[in-house]
């Protein structure tokens, strides 16, 4: 299934980019995305456990994906 | 109720005029402006990005929880994306109530909350010709399980 990841700020700036599609296997949560994050260049940089969104909804790590999902990659925010 | 991340300059006499009702003895305008200094550093300015659609989503559960708790519906926040200069409006909320203390309460609970979980980032520029993504006290860093 195709899952894409969306980075932003300094994580975006680690991957050098700001969003990646990923293939992942059926039934694959947030954490295996991630896994698969750190596996690219520049990846190692991305903390273990980021903050990650589903669909626009904050989302933890063991939320499980399916195919057109948008995961988001969420560095510490700073609004205001 | 009405949250917006907008790319221009906000508007503060508009937010006002959005929330007017006569039924309103108190309104609070908050206007978050960009500091010349921060952690002691001089700064020349702050790009700001965000993830909009769920930046806007989350602005505007804010504004829902507020209006539980306080009791008014007229609010309206709007955020500002892009480079902004000294003294830029990055930040405006405009809340009105019957009474001074619920709108002054309301107010303090939309930015706070909006500072703690709603997706936004600043890269602050400085005056020795750095940039640095910031990391503010009290934001969420990740879930705690």
């Amino acid at each position: 299934m195709t899952v894409t990841a969306l980075l932003f700020a300094s994580y975006a700036d680690v991957l050098g980019r700001e969003a990646v599609e990923m293939t992942l296997p059926a039934g694959a949560t947030a954490a295996d995305a991630l896994t698969w994050l750190r596996a690219l260049p520049g990846g190692d940089a991305l903390p273990p456990a980021p903050l990650l969104a589903v669909n626009l909804e904050y989302a933890r790590v063991g939320t499980v994906l399916h195919s057109g999902d948008e995961l988001a990659v969420i560095p510490p925010v700073a609004g205001g | 109720m009405r949250a917006a991340i907008v790319r221009g300059a906000i508007d503060v006499a508009a937010l006002l005029a959005e929330v007017a009702s006569a039924s309103h003895g108190a309104t609070v305008l908050f206007v978050g402006t960009v500091r010349d200094v921060n952690d002691d550093r001089a700064v020349t300015g702050i790009d700001y990005t965000a993830y909009v659609p769920m930046a806007e989503r989350e602005m505007q559960r804010i504004l829902r929880e507020a209006a539980e708790r306080f009791d008014t519906d007229a609010a309206v926040i709007e955020h500002r994306i892009g480079h902004l200069e000294l003294g830029d409006a990055s930040v405006a909320i405009a809340v009105a109530h019957a009474r001074r203390a619920q709108a002054y309460a309301a107010s303090r609970y939309v930015l706070e909350a909006l500072k703690q979980r709603v997706p936004i980032w600043k890269r602050e520029a400085y005056a020795d010709g750095t940039r640095e993504w910031v990391t503010q006290q009290g934001a969420m860093i990740a879930h705690q399980d």
